[in-house]
């Protein structure tokens, strides 16, 4: 196991590695400047703006100046969007947003979802199935943003349950983001959960369970569900990757100061040191997400082995 | 599976209900809103005086010598002050200068006396904050976007300081005494007043500059204010900050705002829901919401002095069109109908444009509107523009041209070209016009290669004064891609910019009568629009002042009334 997660830890350092590679020369292709007023500045001043950036450098220079800095842990000073800030302050300081509405609206969507499958795998073709399929089609088809706008105007502005927007309410601020964020991860699990106890329930060991007179709940919880969970945690990565990229968008109908909302502006005004930070540090969270749920899966079914011979 | 299809139809069925429930509840929402008709008679301001406000972009910095947006440009005219301020008729008016100054005969010595003020710790404000925040401005290790923008030109050794061959300490600007600053133009600039309520011109501290070193101005805790309000809240990245009334200000009786809380919302739905909600006291309306709005009671809107032209291309690829011809220009320039172009194709609050320099943007010193003296200098006139345009075809001696419109590649942008297209082509037979769509970075250089016939561009001001954009055209200017030259005009604004400098009077005879050669003699320029923005305001808001030039804003003079 060791070796295991020894091995995928390199494997991670060199998809970073690749990954920063290839951010930085595609963000130094992007059209425009990350001089803000360069047309308002004689080419001398202009210099003088790059060179303190490093900018005037040949590219391989700052390539590898950049490496070198991120190796360090170093990811660089804000250019233009915040003018000489450290990346890194800029990262810490808004991350604790996005990381309470993801975490809430994952769990929310996750529990909610599981429940919902449930149900409607044991109330299979009944009303109650139709309703939660239902609900699973919808909450796969509608993007975030949407749900986000529509949760604003009737929640916050026509019934006034929870804040329109902004992140000066505490919890409360964060309910509506958390349930925009949820509803991807709870179509999905109820998805999955509800196919794969389907599948379990009708496979011999279940009849068995119950000819030996386990009640309806044992078989429920003891035997099928901890069958089906296996399926779900494999989803966990791509749902991981929608509530990053649901939050671009639902933080910035919120207001909501995350992470996600500053990164779109820094690729609309080309600051190349956020724009890396931030892709840098979306990257690392993701690969650790994935590393996590590979971990996952040896841990809830042993059958599953991680390294040599098949799985 | 059986029922999946039934199921989609129904989930199609619940987006679009929801959809269309949301849609019509903007409408109810637009009648049903409950004014309390707090319109009577904006009398008293009320007890508690909060403002709640929004910004769509957060503080890059609050450097003076380092910012170049509107945000920030905003906050220190509230939060700072010059020796200037736009008033509330948007003339300068003295803030930290004790009176006008004492100007030199020949105009290019000021000198200024400053009136007894405090920065916000209660330490005095003196001619050397002045001298210590203009040499840091030009300093090119400082990286000022502005310094030298603003400086290079006018103040005596600024182009050479900015270049880096003279030292920052021979910027020719000097602290007689704590109260008394001198400076040295280059060349006499008639519009030096409004230029010292500009922020690069705002006093600094070294004190704490040098006290606060790295940490300077990264967050509200580390910056000094000397104007109505100060910043606090502000954490350096965040988005949100608050504007508090700053008891130290030399005229804080004037101030009845204690509070402004500013959130920053980039999302226009939002923006108008926060509004709708009681939240928020005003927001800016974009694109569509401008539309919906349209009709509301307590839409405010508010002129730009940004205007949009046709630059009329008389050379391409080094030859000589048909836009070289006056009276194919001139029928082009009053070919489309610009009331219905703002009407109904903008709809954001524009103004039919029969001019070049903007309305509401430059006063003489009696105060009256430049554009007041001007006028209108080319209307639309379908009829007339047929008549010329049949000339110029003759003269031409041809009976049809295609030409290009180049244009930006923004919704509006194409729907205005669109327009545009069809009122020229319906206008003046025998035109056919193509339409380009591109970027702006493309737009400027095929601008720069005089790569194109006809381009639709704006101008903002750089200073408060007409020859921003008088002097656009002038033979060789860089504005100028367009093969335009008239001897008459270019020595009109020489002139106004040379021996009348001082003749205020004269300058602005000058400069008007280059305006009328510009569009009423050779329409080398077709103007389109100034534009406008709109916004919602809560009726209890007053004197929200907003201004051209600088801040957007002030709210100085703001209160609150029958909330």
């Amino acid at each position: 196991m060791a070796k295991y997660i020894g091995k995928r830890l390199i494997y991670m350092v060199i998809t970073l590695a690749l990954i920063a590679t290839f951010t930085f020369f595609l963000m130094k292709i992007l059209p425009g400047s990350p001089v803000a007023s360069a047309d308002k500045l004689s080419p001398e001043q202009r210099a003088v703006v790059e060179a303190r950036y490093g900018l005037d450098k040949p590219l391989p220079v700052q390539y590898f100046d950049y490496m070198f800095g991120l190796v360090q842990g170093d990811l660089g000073i804000s250019i233009n969007q915040f003018k000489g800030a450290d990346v890194t302050d800029v990262i810490l300081s808004r991350m604790g947003p996005s990381a309470q509405i993801g975490f809430q609206g994952m769990v929310l969507g996750t529990v909610l979802g599981i429940l919902l499958g449930m149900i409607a795998a044991l109330r299979q073709n009944t009303w109650v199935d139709y309703t939660s399929t239902f609900v699973a089609i919808v909450g796969i088809s509608i993007p975030s943003f949407v749900f986000a706008s529509l949760l604003q105007y009737w929640f916050g502005l026509k019934w006034d349950l929870f804040p329109v927007a902004l992140w000066n309410d505490g919890f409360m601020s964060s309910v509506l983001p958390s349930v925009a964020l949820a509803m991807f991860p709870l179509a999905t699990a109820a998805r999955f959960i509800r196919t794969e106890m389907i599948e379990v329930l009708g496979s011999d060991y279940i009849t068995l369970a119950k000819a030996k007179g386990a009640s309806g709940s044992e078989i429920a919880f003891k035997h099928a569900f901890r069958n089906a969970l296996i399926p779900l945690i494999t989803v966990l990565g791509p749902m991981a990757v929608a509530i990053l990229t649901g939050s671009l968008v639902v933080e910035q109908i919120f207001a909501i100061p995350g992470i996600g909302e500053q990164f779109v502006k820094s690729i609309m005004v080309n600051d190349f040191a956020i724009i890396m930070g931030t892709t840098i540090f979306f990257s690392v969270f993701l690969i650790v997400i994935i590393l996590l749920v590979d971990i996952l899966y040896g841990v809830i079914d042993p059958r599953i082995r991680l390294s040599g011979g098949k799985n | 599976m059986k029922n999946s299809k039934i199921f989609w139809l129904l989930s199609l069925v619940l987006v679009l209900s929801a959809f269309l429930a949301a849609c019509g509840g903007d409408d109810e929402k637009e009648t049903g809103t409950d004014k309390t008709d707090g319109k009577d008679t904006a009398g008293e301001p009320d007890a508690e005086q909060v403002l709640n406000l929004m910004e769509s972009a957060e503080i890059p910095t609050m450097d003076i010598s380092l910012a170049e947006d509107a945000v920030a440009f905003n906050i220190f005219n509230n939060v700072n002050e010059g020796l200037f301020r736009l008033n509330k008729e948007n003339v300068a008016e003295p803030a930290l200068a004790d009176g006008e100054p004492t100007v030199s005969e020949d105009g290019l010595t000021y000198t200024f006396k400053l009136r007894d003020s405090n920065w916000s710790d209660g330490t005095p404000v003196t001619a050397k904050d002045f001298v210590y925040s203009w040499q840091r401005s030009i300093d090119p290790a400082t990286g000022s976007p502005y310094g030298a923008y603003m400086m290079a030109g006018s103040i005596v050794n600024a182009t050479e300081i900015a270049a880096g061959e003279m030292e920052p300490t021979e910027l020719a600007v000097t602290a007689v005494d704590d109260n008394t600053l001198e400076v040295q133009l280059e060349r006499p600039v008639p519009y030096f007043m409004s230029l010292m309520s500009f922020p690069t011109f705002y006093p600094q501290n070294e004190a704490f500059i040098s006290e606060k070193g790295d940490a300077y101005a990264s967050n509200s805790e580390n910056l000094i204010f000397n104007g109505p309000f100060t910043l606090t809240d502000w954490d350096g990245t965040g988005l949100t900050w608050k504007m508090q009334k700053n008891t130290e200000y030399w005229d804080a009786e004037t101030v009845k705002l204690d509070t402004i809380n500013v959130d920053v919302v980039k999302e226009p739905a939002t923006a108008v829901n926060l509004y709708n909600s009681g939240e928020k006291d005003r927001a800016g309306l974009a694109g569509e919401f401008a539309r919906q709005y349209a009709n509301d009671e307590n839409l405010v809107t508010d002129l730009e002095p940004t205007v949009f032209y046709f630059k009329l291309n008389q050379e391409r690829d080094g030859e000589k069109n048909a836009l070289a011809n006056v009276n194919i220009r001139k029928a082009i320039a009053q070919g489309f109908n610009k009331q219905d172009l703002v009407d109904v194709v903008l709809a954001n609050g524009s103004l039919p444009a029969n001019f070049l320099v903007p309305t509401e943007f430059s006063f003489d010193e009696n105060k009256a509107d430049f554009r007041d003296v001007n006028g209108d200098l080319i209307e639309f006139n379908a009829e007339e523009a047929g008549k010329l345009w049949a000339t110029g075809l003759e003269e031409l001696g041809v009976e049809e041209v295609t030409l290009e419109i180049l244009g930006g590649d923004t919704e509006t942008a194409k729907n205005m070209d669109a327009y545009l297209k069809a009122q020229l082509e319906e206008n003046l037979e025998g035109l056919t016009i193509d339409l380009k769509a591109v970027p702006f970075g493309v737009r400027l250089e095929l601008d720069e290669a005089q790569d194109y016939d006809i381009q639709t561009a704006g101008w903002g001001p750089d200073y408060q004064d007409p020859m921003t954009f008088i002097d656009l055209f002038v033979t060789g200017s860089p504005q100028n891609k367009m093969g335009y030259s008239n001897s008459e005009y270019d020595a009109l604004v020489e002139s106004a910019k040379g021996e009348l400098a001082t003749d205020a009077a004269g300058r602005w005879e000058a400069m008007a009568k280059a305006e009328k050669i510009l569009l009423a003699d050779d329409a080398a320029i077709a103007p389109i629009y100034q534009r406008g923005a709109m916004a919602l305001q809560q009726p209890y808001v007053n004197d929200i002042i907003k201004h051209p030039f600088g801040g957007d804003f002030s709210y100085k003079w703001a209160y609150i009334s029958g909330k």
